[in-house]
């Protein structure tokens, strides 16, 4: 029970060989380009989720803001898509492992502080002092801004590792939990089963709403920044 | 029994069994070689089942099928002792 927890987390591997670049890529075969100007079902409903979902998000950008649209979709999309082929039995989810969410947040945070720090130098040292504070705490303060803006890439990785482990691994120890159950007491079993029914709609929404906030974190900064 | 179109050309659920060795032989293991027959089995599968007039779920839903039971091979050796059994 103790090492079964957390195998679903490990590198999957076939014939000794790590295959984790291979199911990064699978979500993009799910995506055929267009090709045409009407297109077959699946690309049409694609195609206007996406227009949907990049004019939420980016219309309260700046244009210079606005370059950075293309990535921003492809974020979303990815890390979406990728938590969502998590929920399938037996499959490997990337975005459960620190590493490559900390390799995405680290260069995309980096990116819209050194922009800002480019190109407007003076406002971004600026937001490191919040408004009329008193001066006998600027020190402290200016020390305190800068440690929370180090934390930001941090905290982004976190939230999304912590968020997909920790459902992932309630759906594991409530599913053993309910076949454990089934022979002791059929009624606690039933509402274990409503508990893991519930957890697992839960667990779909998360999926969406990590990847959104994640996006919507790093356009913030973008923001922030331009 | 001979096939009539060129050996190399023929598309593998075409091919007889018996046939299957010295069809493999013709076929082209190069890297190039195989990331045109990824190309060519994913237009194959996506322009017969996906970019149809009324296509529906199931062209989408064969493919995670088939993803959930590569997974699922994948990780036999983890959970095979987790079988419900009487003695583990």
């Amino acid at each position: 029970m103790n090492e079964n927890l957390f195998t679903p987390f490990t590198i999957p591997m076939m014939l000794g060989i790590p295959i984790t670049t291979l199911i990064i890529m699978f979500p993009t075969m799910l995506f055929p380009t267009p090709n045409q100007l009407i297109n077959n079902r699946m690309i049409t409903i694609q195609q206007w989720l996406t227009k949907l979902t990049s004019k939420q998000l980016m219309n309260t950008h700046n244009p210079k803001g606005q370059t950075w649209s293309l990535m921003f979709i492809s974020l979303f999309l990815f890390i979406t898509f990728t938590n969502l082929l998590g929920m399938l039995p037996h499959s490997f989810t990337p975005t459960a492992q620190l590493s490559m969410n900390l390799g995405m947040a680290i260069p995309l945070w980096a990116g819209t502080v050194v922009m800002g720090f480019r190109n407007k130098t003076k406002i971004s040292l600026a937001h490191l002092l919040p408004l009329g504070t008193p001066t006998f705490l600027i020190p402290m303060l200016v020390m305190i801004e800068t440690i929370s803006l180090f934390i930001q890439p941090l905290a982004l990785a976190v939230r999304l590792t912590a968020n997909i482990t920790a459902g992932h691994l309630l759906l594991h120890l409530i599913g053993s939990a309910t076949l454990a159950l089934v022979n002791i007491s059929l009624f606690t079993a039933l509402i274990t089963f409503t508990i893991l029914t519930l957890l697992t709609i839960l667990e779909f929404a998360v999926a969406l709403i990590q990847a959104y906030v994640f996006t919507l974190l790093v356009s913030l900064y973008l923001q922030d920044n331009t | 029994m001979a096939s009539v179109i060129p050996r190399k050309e023929e598309k593998l659920l075409d091919v007889k069994i018996g046939e299957l060795p010295s069809w493999i032989l013709t076929q082209d293991f190069t890297p190039n070689g195989i990331a045109g027959a990824f190309q060519r089995g994913y237009y194959q599968y996506y322009n017969k089942y996906v970019s149809v007039k009324k296509g529906s779920f199931t062209g989408l839903s064969t493919v995670l099928a088939a993803y959930m039971l590569f997974n699922y091979c994948c990780s036999y050796k983890e959970f095979e002792h987790e079988w419900p059994r009487k003695y583990h």
